[in-house]
Formats: C-alpha cells, sequence, structure tokens
C-alpha cells in the first residue's frame, strides 16, 4: 500500500507549508513584485526598504500564504535588491514565517535569491523556452538548492496558447525533469498560462476554458505535480469595470479549482462571492469563460455598461427604501444607517401582535446576518459597533412600547435573551476602551450585558453579579497591578462557590498569566479572551447547553497543559545576583560624556494648550489598532482588507476630532520639571528639587528626592551590559552635575463627560472614538512637549530636525521612560513624580488605588537627556533585588512583592 | 560499509558520545596541543581540539576506542570545527585537509580493529561536519539586519573541502551536525552533492539540527517541521536532533520528525542542561531513563550522546536500545 502514499508539495519559511487537497488553494502574495506593483516599484528604487518590508508584512497579515518577491526592472539592480530584500525579509519572523516564491526571468537573480533563503522556496520560473540543456541544468540546480519550481508552459516555439500546446509542453517538462534530472514530481508547478478572455477577437475565446481543460489533463495524467496562475489576467479586457471583473475571477476561480488549480496569485479585493453574483451577471460571465455562446463576449459586453451604471449609482441611490420591510431593517443593521430606523421599526411594530415581537424578529434577523458577517472576516469591529448604534436607537424606540405591554398582559415575561454578562473593569483601572468594544459586540449578539464600568471593587461584582443571576463574568484592565485583582476575584469568585465562567481581557493580561496566576484559582472555566470576534464564539461555547459542558472541561484541560509548558520552559532562564548586574552595569564614560544643563530649571505648568498644535504628533496606527484594525498608518487605508474601514473609520475619527477642536470640547494640561540629579547606590537617582519665586505648590521644606530604579537580571549574552535607567544619570562620586526631568500630561479634561452623553444618546460607537481619540492626543501631547523640552527648555537639542515618523520610532535623542511600562514597571514611582511636581493640585490628574491616571487619557514619565540614553525591557528580576527594592524605598517586602509580582522570576 | 543499511533496518544504531568532554580528562595544555609541531605558532592553540589529531593522534584513537568498548556503531571524527573558516580563529586554514585527513584516518583505524574482532558488529566512521562559527542567515549586528558575516557560496567552498578530505580519509558516513542556522546546512548538503557527481560516488548522509532552547526552534527560527523540509531535498540517511537539549526535551521535537519522515531519525541531546557552572551532570542511568521514551515509542533510529556524555552514559544507552527493535523506515538515502 506504501506505493500509494500521496506526496505532497512541502514549503517552508520558518514555519511549514503542506500543500494537501484539504488546502483547496494556495494564495500567492504579489505585492512585493516591482512588475506589478508600483508602489513596491517605488519603494525598491528608493531604498526604502522598511516601506517595502512593511508591503510584505501586510501581505503575509493579510492571509498570502507565500509570498512572490520580483526585482526584474531595467533600472534597478535587480540581483542586489533581491538579495537585500530577502536578507531584511529572514530577519523579520512574522514576514519569514510564511515561505518565499523567488520570481525572476534572470536566472542569476534567482540563485542568488536561492543563496540566502534557509527555507524551501518556489523558483518562478522556469521553462524549455531557451532550450533543453538550459531547462536540465537549471532544474539540476534549483533541485540542489532545495527548492520547487514553477514551469511555464513555454518552449523553444513560444509560449503555449491552447490546450494541445499546453499538454504538450507540460507533458515534455514533466518528463524530462522527473526521469532525466529525477526532480521530485510533488515539487513541480505548472504554470499554464492565464490568457484574457472577451477580447473580441475569436482566437481568445478558448483562453479561459483551454486553461481550465489543460488544468483538469495535467492534474490527471501528470502525477503529484500542481497548477497556478496569475488570475487577473483573465479579465484584462474589463479593466475599469470592477464588478465585471470580480466576477470573471470567481467564476473562472471556481471552475479552475474544480478542474485541480490549487495556487495562484488573487487579489482578495477583486474578487465576488460565487453565490453572490448576480444570476444574470453570472449567467454571462460563465457563457465567456467556458466559451457557451457565439455572442458571449457580445452579451457580456452589453450588460457590464449596465453593471458600470448601477455601481456608480448606487452611492446617491436610496432605491433600498423600497424594498421589503424586513430587508430594509437588515440593512440599515448591516450598514449602519440610523436615518430610518425608527420609521422601519414603527412600521415593524404595527404589523407585530406584540413589540417585543420586533426585537426577537425583525432586529435579531438583522443582527444574525451582522454577526455571520463579522464571524466570517466580512465586516469589521467599527462597523459592527456602527451597527449597535442603530440596534439601540431601535430598541430605545420600542422599550415604552413593551414596557406598555407588560402592563397590560403582566404574565408575559422578559425577553429570554441569549445570556446575561456582567463586565468591568477591575478595582483601581479606569481603561475600558477594549472592555466597551467587546460589551457593544457581545450585545450585537443578543448577549444582555450589565456594564459596571470602570474601577470596580471586587464586593460590588460578586454582588452585582448575584443581583442579576449573570451567566459570565468578563474583566477587563489596562495596567499590570490589575492583573492581581483578576487574581483575587477569582478567588474571591471560588470563596463564594461561584460556578459561571470568568473572562479575562485587557492589554497586559496574557493566556500565560490567565492559566498559571488565575485559572489554579477558580475550579470554573476562566478564559482569556482578546479580542471582540473571539469573545462572542467564546460565549456562545460557554453558553450553549449541548457542549458547555464539554467546551469547559477542553478549556480547563487546555490551560493545565499551557500551564505546565510555561513553567517548565520559565525555569529554563538564569538569572544573576542584583550584586553581579549592577557589576555589568551599561557604562557611560563620564568623563567624556556630552551633558547639556537644561535652560530652565525647576518646574512649569501648560495650562489649556491649543490642541491644534498636538495634531501633527498622533500616531494613528494605535488607533487603529484599538478598534481591532491591524495595519500601520497610513499604509492601513489602502490595505486589501481593512482599507475601506479604516477609510471610514479615519473620516469619523477626523469629524470628531475637528468638533473636538472647534467647540474646544477638551482640555488639555501638563506639567514638567527639570532639576539636578546624580544617581547614588548605584540603582538610585537623587533628585535635588528647584524653587522658583513665584512657585507656591508643593512642599516647600523637601529638598530632595529619589527616584527607585530597577536592573535587569536575566542572564544574557556576554557582554550585553544589564541596564538601569540610573545608568544614564552620572553618579554622584564622579563629581559631574547631570540633569533629570519629569512630567505628565493629560488631555481627558472633559472626556467621561463626553463620552457619558454620547452613551446617554446610545451611541457607543462615538462614545468608544472620543476616548480612543483622548487617548491619542495625550499621546501626541507627551511627544510635543518631549520635543519643546528637548529644543527649548532643557535645549540638549537644540538644532533637531525629525520628522513625525521619525519621531514615533523614537530617532530622537534622549528618552521618555513611563513608570508602568517596560523600562521601569513600577507603578510606586508615579507617586514620587506626582509629590515632586504636585502633579494633582497643579494640573488635576489623580492617581487611582492601583496608581492608574486620571483621566485615562494621561501620559507620565521621566525625562533623561544623555545621548547614550536608551529604551530597555527590564524583563523578570529576582527576589533579591525586590527585598533590596523594598529596603531602599522604606517599604515592606510584602509590598513591594505586590507591586513588582508581573515581574518577579518564578522560584 | 553499504550493509548499514540493512542493519538500519533491524535495529538501533548507537552513536558515539562527546569528544570534547572526554578530551578535558586530559588536561592538555598549550604546550601539548602544540606538540613538537606546531611548537612555534605564532598563535595560541589551546582549545584547538581537532589539532589533537595531529598532535595527540593516540588520545584521539583511544577516546574513540572507548566509545566502541562502549557499545556504539558509529563513532564521530574529531572535525567538528574543521573548516577554514572555523579554523581562521587558530590562523590553521593551510591545515584543514590535514587535519579531516587525519581525523577520518585514525578513526577508520580504530573501526577496522573492531570491526575484525567483532564481525558480526561492524564499526562505522562519521565524517562530522559542524556548523562552523558563522551564521549565513542571521546578522551579527543587531542594527543591520540585512548584514551577512558569510555566504551561501563561502560555506560552500569551505564544506566542500572538508567533505572531501573526510571521505578520502575513510568516512563511512557524513554527518552534518549541530544544524543552527538551516542556510549554513543547505551549503554544506550542496557541497556534498557536488562530491558525489564529480566522484561518481554514493555516500550516507546524516542531517542534525538543533533545537536551541524552549521555542521549540533552531537558532535562525525554523520549527522542527519546516526545518525537516528545508533539508530534505536530497537524498539522506537520517534525520535528527542533537545538542542544545537534554534527552526529555528533544521528545516532542523527535516526534515531529518521526511522524513527517521517510528517513531514518537520529537523537544525541546532551547529558541534560548545563548546571550553574557551565557543567552536565545527569547520570548515564538518568539520561537512559530518558531515552527508553525515544524507543518506547519507536521514535529513533540511531542514538548517542553529544555535550557532557561519556562512555558510561553509552554504554546505559546500548545496554537499554538492545531491548527494542528500530523506528520503522519507508526510505532510505538512495538516489532515486
Amino acid at each position: 500500500m506504501s506505493e500509494l502514499k500521496p506526496k505532497y508539495l512541502k514549503l517552508s519559511g520558518l514555519e511549514p507549508l503542506v500543500v494537501t487537497p484539504e488546502n483547496n488553494f494556495i494564495n500567492v502574495g504579489e505585492r512585493t513584485n516591482v512588475a506589478g506593483s508600483k508602489k513596491f516599484l517605488r519603494l525598491v528604487k528608493e531604498e526604502k526598504f522598511e516601506e517595502a518590508l512593511d508591503v510584505a508584512r501586510n501581505q503575509v497579515e493579510g492571509g498570502a500564504q507565500i509570498i512572490d518577491i520580483n526585482m526584474d526592472d531595467g533600472l534597478i539592480d535587480g540581483k542586489e535588491a533581491m538579495v537585500k530584500f530577502l536578507n531584511l525579509v529572514i530577519a523579520e519572523p512574522d514576514i519569514a514565517r510564511v515561505p518565499i516564491m523567488i520570481d525572476s526571468s534572470k536566472w542569476e537573480i534567482i540563485e542568488a535569491g536561492l543563496r540566502v533563503v534557509q527555507g524551501k522556496c518556489v523558483v518562478n520560473s522556469i521553462s524549455l523556452k531557451e532550450g533543453k540543456e538550459q531547462f536540465v541544468q537549471q532544474a539540476k540546480l534549483i533541485k540542489r538548492y532545495g527548492a520547487a519550481v514553477i514551469v511555464m508552459a513555454f518552449d523553444e516555439v513560444g509560449q503555449a496558447d491552447n490546450y494541445d500546446r499546453r499538454i504538450e509542453i507540460s507533458k515534455r517538462s514533466y518528463d524530462i525533469l522527473v526521469n532525466e534530472v529525477h526532480f521530485p514530481p510533488e515539487d513541480i508547478i505548472f504554470d499554464l498560462n492565464i490568457f484574457p478572455v472577451a477580447t473580441g477577437m475569436d482566437e481568445h475565446k478558448l483562453n479561459a476554458i483551454d486553461f481550465i481543460e489543460a488544468t483538469r489533463w495535467v492534474r490527471e495524467n501528470l502525477p503529484y505535480c500542481s497548477v497556478s496562475g496569475g488570475v487577473s489576467n483573465v479579465s484584462f479586457s474589463f479593466r475599469g469595470n470592477n464588478p465585471v471583473r470580480e466576477a470573471m475571477h470567481s467564476v473562472f476561480l471556481y471552475h479552475a479549482i474544480k478542474a485541480g488549480m490549487n495556487m495562484g496569485i488573487v487579489n482578495p479585493t477583486m474578487l465576488e462571492v460565487y453565490d453572490d453574483i448576480p444570476k444574470e451577471l453570472l449567467e454571462r460571465v460563465e457563457d465567456v469563460v467556458l466559451n457557451r455562446r457565439d455572442d458571449a463576449t457580445e452579451r457580456l459586453l452589453d450588460f457590464a455598461e449596465t453593471v458600470v451604471g448601477k455601481a456608480k449609482e448606487s452611492k446617491v441611490d436610496l432605491s433600498w427604501r423600497e424594498e421589503p420591510l424586513q430587508d430594509r431593517i437588515t440593512r440599515a443593521l448591516v450598514k449602519g444607517i440610523d436615518q430610518y430606523i425608527v420609521e422601519d421599526v414603527e412600521e415593524a411594530r404595527i404589523n407585530a401582535s406584540k413589540p417585543i415581537e420586533v426585537i426577537e424578529g425583525n432586529l435579531m434577523t438583522g443582527m444574525n446576518v451582522v454577526g455571520d458577517l463579522f464571524g466570517s472576516g466580512k465586516m469589521f469591529l467599527p462597523q459592527v459597533v456602527k451597527s449597535a448604534r442603530v440596534m439601540k436607537k431601535a430598541v430605545a424606540y420600542l422599550l415604552p412600547y413593551i414596557e406598555e405591554e407588560k402592563l397590560r398582559n403582566p404574565q408575559v415575561g422578559d425577553s429570554e435573551g441569549a445570556g446575561k454578562i456582567l463586565m468591568a473593569t477591575v478595582k483601581g483601572d479606569v481603561h475600558d476602551i477594549g472592555k466597551n468594544i467587546v460589551s457593544v459586540v457581545l450585545a450585537c449578539n443578543n448577549y444582555e450585558i450589565v456594564d459596571l464600568g470602570v474601577m470596580v471593587p471586587p464586593e460590588k461584582i460578586i454582588a452585582e453579579a448575584i443581583t442579576h443571576n449573570v451567566d459570565i463574568i468578563g474583566l477587563s484592565g489596562l495596567i499590570t497591578p490589575s492583573l492581581d485583582e483578576m487574581v483575587h476575584l477569582a478567588k474571591e469568585m471560588q470563596r463564594k462557590n461561584f460556578t459561571v465562567p470568568l473572562l479575562i481581557g485587557g492589554a497586559t493580561t496574557s493566556k500565560a498569566h490567565t492559566a498559571v496566576k488565575i485559572d489554579p484559582q477558580y475550579k470554573e472555566a476562566v478564559v482569556h479572551v482578546n479580542d471582540a470576534s473571539r469573545a462572542v464564539t467564546v460565549v456562545g461555547d460557554l453558553l450553549k447547553k449541548e457542549t458547555k459542558k464539554a467546551y469547559k472541561k477542553n478549556l480547563k484541560d487546555d490551560y493545565e497543559v499551557f500551564r505546565e509548558k510555561f513553567l517548565k520552559r520559565s525555569v529554563k532562564k538564569e538569572y544573576k545576583t542584583i550584586e553581579a548586574a549592577r557589576k555589568n552595569k551599561f557604562k557611560i564614560d563620564w568623563n567624556t560624556s556630552k551633558i547639556v544643563p537644561p535652560k530652565e530649571l525647576g518646574i512649569q505648568v501648560i495650562d489649556e494648550i491649543d490642541l491644534e498644535k498636538l495634531l501633527p504628533f498622533i500616531d494613528w496606527t494605535p488607533f487603529f489598532r484599538s478598534w481591532e484594525l491591524h495595519g500601520k498608518y497610513p499604509d492601513i487605508l489602502k490595505d486589501d482588507v481593512v482599507g475601506t474601514q479604516a477609510t471610514d473609520l479615519f473620516a469619523d475619527a477626523q469629524a470628531m476630532l475637528k468638533k473636538v477642536l472647534s467647540e474646544k470640547q477638551l482640555t488639555a494640561r501638563g506639567v514638567f520639571g527639570l532639576f539636578p540629579a546624580n544617581s547614588i547606590n548605584e540603582d538610585d537617582i537623587e533628585v535635588s528639587t528647584v524653587r522658583t519665586d513665584s512657585d507656591t505648590i508643593g512642599n516647600e521644606n523637601k529638598e530632595q528626592y529619589v527616584f527607585r530604579t530597577l536592573r535587569q537580571q536575566l542572564q544574557r549574552r556576554e557582554g550585553v551590559p544589564d541596564y538601569a535607567l540610573a545608568d544614564f544619570i552620572a553618579p554622584k562620586a564622579s563629581g559631574t552635575q547631570d540633569y533629570i526631568g519629569c512630567f505628565c500630561v493629560s488631555t481627558g479634561f472633559g472626556t467621561a463627560e463626553l463620552a457619558a452623553a454620547y452613551e446617554k444618546d446610545l451611541d457607543d460607537y462615538s462614545s468608544i472614538m472620543i476616548k480612543a481619540l483622548a487617548d491619542r492626543l495625550a499621546e501626541a501631547f507627551a511627544e510635543y512637549l518631549h520635543k519643546e523640552v528637548r529644543i527649548k527648555h532643557w535645549g540638549y537639542a537644540a538644532d533637531e530636525a525629525l520628522t513625525n515618523d521619525q519621531l514615533i520610532n523614537e530617532k530622537y535623542k534622549g528618552i521618555r521612560p513611563a513608570p508602568g511600562y517596560p523600562a521601569c514597571p513600577d507603578h510606586l514611582e508615579k507617586l514620587t513624580i506626582w509629590e515632586l511636581l504636585s502633579v494633582e493640585e497643579r494640573i488635576g490628574v489623580q492617581l487611582t488605588e492601583s496608581l492608574a491616571m486620571w483621566p485615562a487619557a494621561s501620559v507620565s514619565g521621566y525625562y533623561f537627556g544623555n545621548p547614550e540614553a536608551r529604551y530597555f525591557g527590564l524583563g523578570k528580576i529576582k527576589k533579591d533585588q525586590v527585598a533590596d527594592f523594598g529596603e531602599r524605598k522604606g517599604i515592606s517586602v510584602a509590598k513591594a512583592t505586590k507591586w513588582l509580582a508581573p515581574n518577579i522570576a518564578d522560584e | 560499509m553499504s550493509n548499514i543499511l540493512e542493519i538500519l533496518k533491524e535495529r538501533i544504531l548507537v552513536l558515539d558520545g562527546a569528544m570534547g568532554t572526554m578530551l578535558q580528562r586530559y588536561k592538555f595544555q598549550e604546550a601539548d596541543f602544540r606538540g613538537e609541531r606546531f611548537k612555534d605558532w605564532e598563535h595560541p592553540l589551546q582549545g584547538n581540539n581537532d589539532l589533537l589529531s595531529l598532535t595527540q593522534p593516540e588520545a584521539i584513537a583511544e577516546v574513540h576506542r572507548k566509545y566502541f568498548a562502549a557499545g556504539a556503531d558509529i563513532v564521530e571524527t574529531n572535525t567538528f570545527s574543521g573548516t577554514t573558516i572555523a579554523m581562521a580563529d587558530y590562523y590553521m586554514e593551510e591545515l584543514v585537509y590535514e587535519l579531516n585527513y587525519e581525523s577520518a584516518r585514525i578513526a577508520k583505524s580504530v573501526a577496522d580493529e573492531f570491526t575484525a574482532k567483532e564481525p558480526h558488529k561492524p564499526r562505522f566512521v562519521a565524517g562530522s561536519i559542524g556548523p562552523t562559527n558563522k551564521t549565513a542567515s542571521m546578522s551579527p549586528d543587531v542594527n543591520d539586519p540585512g548584514f551577512r558575516a558569510i555566504s551561501f557560496e563561502e560555506l560552500r567552498v569551505a564544506y566542500k573541502q572538508q567533505i572531501e578530505a573526510l571521505i578520502d580519509g575513510g568516512s563511512d558516513i557524513l554527518l552534518v551536525e549541530t544544524i543552527f542556522d538551516t542556510l549554513n546546512a543547505k551549503a554544506a548538503l550542496f557541497a556534498i552533492e557536488e562530491v558525489k557527481e564529480e566522484r561518481s560516488i554514493e555516500v550516507p548522509v546524516m542531517v542534525s539540527g538543533t533545537i536551541t532552547d524552549a521555542s521549540g526552534r533552531t537558532l535562525s527560527g525554523q520549527t522542527a517541521e519546516a526545518f525537516l523540509i528545508s533539508i530534505s531535498h536530497i537524498p539522506i540517511l537520517s534525520v535528527g536532533f542533537n545538542c542544545a537539549l537534554g534527552a526529555n526535551q528533544l521528545v516532542p521535537h523527535l516526534e515531529v520528525l518521526s511522524s513527517r519522515t521517510d528517513y531514518a531519525v537520529s537523537a544525541h541531546p546532551n547529558a541534560g542542561l548545563p548546571n550553574a557552572f557551565g557543567e552536565y551532570d545527569e547520570t548515564p542511568e538518568q539520561m537512559a531513563e530518558q531515552i527508553k521514551e525515544y524507543v518506547e515509542k519507536g521514535l529513533v533510529n540511531i542514538v548517542g550522546g553529544c555535550c557532557g556524555t561519556t562512555p558510561e552514559h553509552i554504554t546505559a544507552i546500548a545496554e537499554l536500545v538492545k531491548e527494542y527493535g528500530p523506528r520503522e523506515i519507508k526510505k532510505i538515502g538512495v538516489p532515486v
């Protein structure tokens, strides 16, 4: 039997790609091709390789399973560009995980590419065009380099352009490769030439069907090989008419895949769902592709004109208002149009026997469509949140009628929703964008949400969970102390014998923390869920009667296995003692280091800065991320997959931003100070206060403050220093006077009120939007102020000229690390900053019990001006440093352990 | 020699243990490394273990002898750093051919001794081809990720010289091992194919990668399966993993190989993980106990030891595997 075992095409990047019949179709990304993408060509020409890498990354993120790289252009040195780009690609694990297709018509470029890629590539392409000898020689080398190969249907006579020639050339190529070169047949991929149809020329009529039939023949007669092709060629004659092109691609692929085409280059945005092609168009396209009638081309051309017309009209088209009621409601929900929803719902209510039926029937029907589209990746988060806004409006309109109905007919109980979910941001934490998004999406799926808001103490969560008899509890948090709060809550739930599942989410949470720290505390299900689309399936599985028991058991087992694995791996890390780490600190030569004394020492307040000034400093990429749209701004606006959504979202954001600015809805305030400082006792920084005459706030008597920094302890490569922030400040013993700064900025004054007003108006979309914008403005303010400090107030970089991109990429001199973030994860240091700068008295930003800043849209941190100062991650530290830290700070080891917990290595 | 293919189908073959660990016992000093021939060499030579094949050949032969006596079927030549690239550290690029040739010759003569004594258990020599000290698909400079300290071509040329010398000296097998960068290994495999073609010979090739840590990937970032796919393009005798991890940490990765390759599977793990002093302290019994899992699950065809293992470890392993049948091999690395 073993000789019947199938042989599959196997490729590799950092990860394997095995092409089995189950894969159905392997999509090759083609954006990194200078011949096909003007943008990529420009980037390569201008040597903007960073951005060129983003093109590759976006393709992989967008689902390309192989990336085709082509540098064939007259104006670039193709060999050099290929090697350079491949070397860079290989250094990016998120790109290099997929196999690479080395694409060139020049053998020397192909060979240069094969010499730099460790994984098993695909060579694109070779053929018999220049004769058998060269073909054999190249194939032999490709085999020796360990790559698969695309063979073009091309020979000494020319390119195969009909069925017989395709078969003739592929058969001959196959026989030479398999019998003479001993090339593994599973590593052969035929490109059988996809040519345009409906060109108006008779000889092109069979182009598509010949390809399809030749594909079928090749797959049946040349064992184990694959068939590939560039699909967009087929619709070449309909350039400019996307509806027709998209339909043609779908039809062509539908038939070609059935015939055995299992790989190809397809632009996913230029593809219509086969089932969704209007019947008339489908019939005409199939006539052309399959050459079913003599007048197929003419008929499609005629029809194409009407399709173009319709597509243009639809922008102002209100014809959907003529459609049946349910279609209108569904459309309003899917498209997020709230203009007509009240009148439609009213119409539905009049038709219904009970008002509740409108929710359970009409509205849920629409929301199910939304849920399905979102679940299958055809709708994106901002759209869903807009749908929810329409839904809420509709429900709000119906509520009085439902209440009335209840009074009239008390037997009618509450509607039975899918389940009740309590959502809360834990005690001490104020961040709720992610939580609100998950709440909205769950609400869209018919779950009833009990949202307790932010800073919710555990007693309240427990009490409300009991009162509302909820089915699931969801906890969210962004800052590290929230992790402990979640552990505490899990313990409490266990103590009270709760049985409802616990969902964990938020930026600092992780599956590892959930599995290791939270899951063992609670006997029932605990799940880490970090995105809204997964939340829906997880909640569904947790509550579905038939499956929930098995699902929960699986979860428990999964987390246990994960926990064991995780703990096993964590013991392998080696740490140094804190003494050893201190000996290996980062050494700056203080004799030569250039220290610039600040031009303006002391504390300054910036009251009500004009927000307009901050706009150029906004980093938009994280804004899209908070909406679960992944990609780098501004490329994301043109992204194949999420581009349209990102563009819409961005437009909404701009509109709101404009309003915020013109109506001065948000107030921004900041405070910063620059002080003489020196490092002492290796890891501490002693700061001397500076009083100005007008300074009446703050502790008059205190002359000195000390910042405590933490030092890396993980055993790393020889020669790599163990950093602490104190290393960037001259030691007192050096006799050199050094300086430090610290700051707090906020753009959050007014956010809570605006958000509450939107929520009252049932507009979660805008409520989330304003918070996301305030966060961006706060970061922009921090960036702006840092620049002002560098150039003006401290003045060590007076001649700096950096673009916004360079700022975002931290190209500036000096750093502004923030307590609670990787270089200094200790939130307690905020207390010192608050005292030193009298932050609360001066600008009104408060610290919660978990040391989160309120308003939430605030940023605080230090300024280090030394050119050698750099960002680093502390990583895990050992108990010896924790004890030492507690002693230095004058707090108990227990307290220090509690605050540093996420950074303490397990013994 | 050709009967190694037959033997592989019948039983699990035992590979030797660490050379370096054994040589440490001799406590050779600078003068011992130099011997008479290199007493005036301008550069320090202590630590150049490959050189001992020329200056202390009896010690090398003795180590091989101990491993054969312990039950090893295959010993590796003392040539882990035998390329112009690695020997550049000692300015000994010119000696590369001789080092490999002599190392193979010494191992072969000891193997022949044992085969003569015990014809029912023929002994084999695997020419050890190390990774060199440079990587072709990673940059040594974090600020310049596109930079490469060595090219495929440079590696291919260096490997080719080593391979020719190992074959000339009498190696029965070539073992490309401790692969932390698959591209380096592909250059070695490319060179092997060239030599085979130029000389019209066949030589069995063992390929052994290194999973660096608990991430389950090679240093150059590949998963076990991606590694397997990347080196399966030439006919090989076996594929496996060695070094970096102890026997039990290798299990999941060997399971991947075993379930996805038709070639034989090999493993020569370290004697556990190094302790705080960089020493390996897993006892022969402890190691054999872990290797039991390999054979009980039918994961391997060839098993031995890497860093920290000694003849005692190999005895324990050889005793253990006697009791078990080999993993079923569907394909032997002979040309199509």
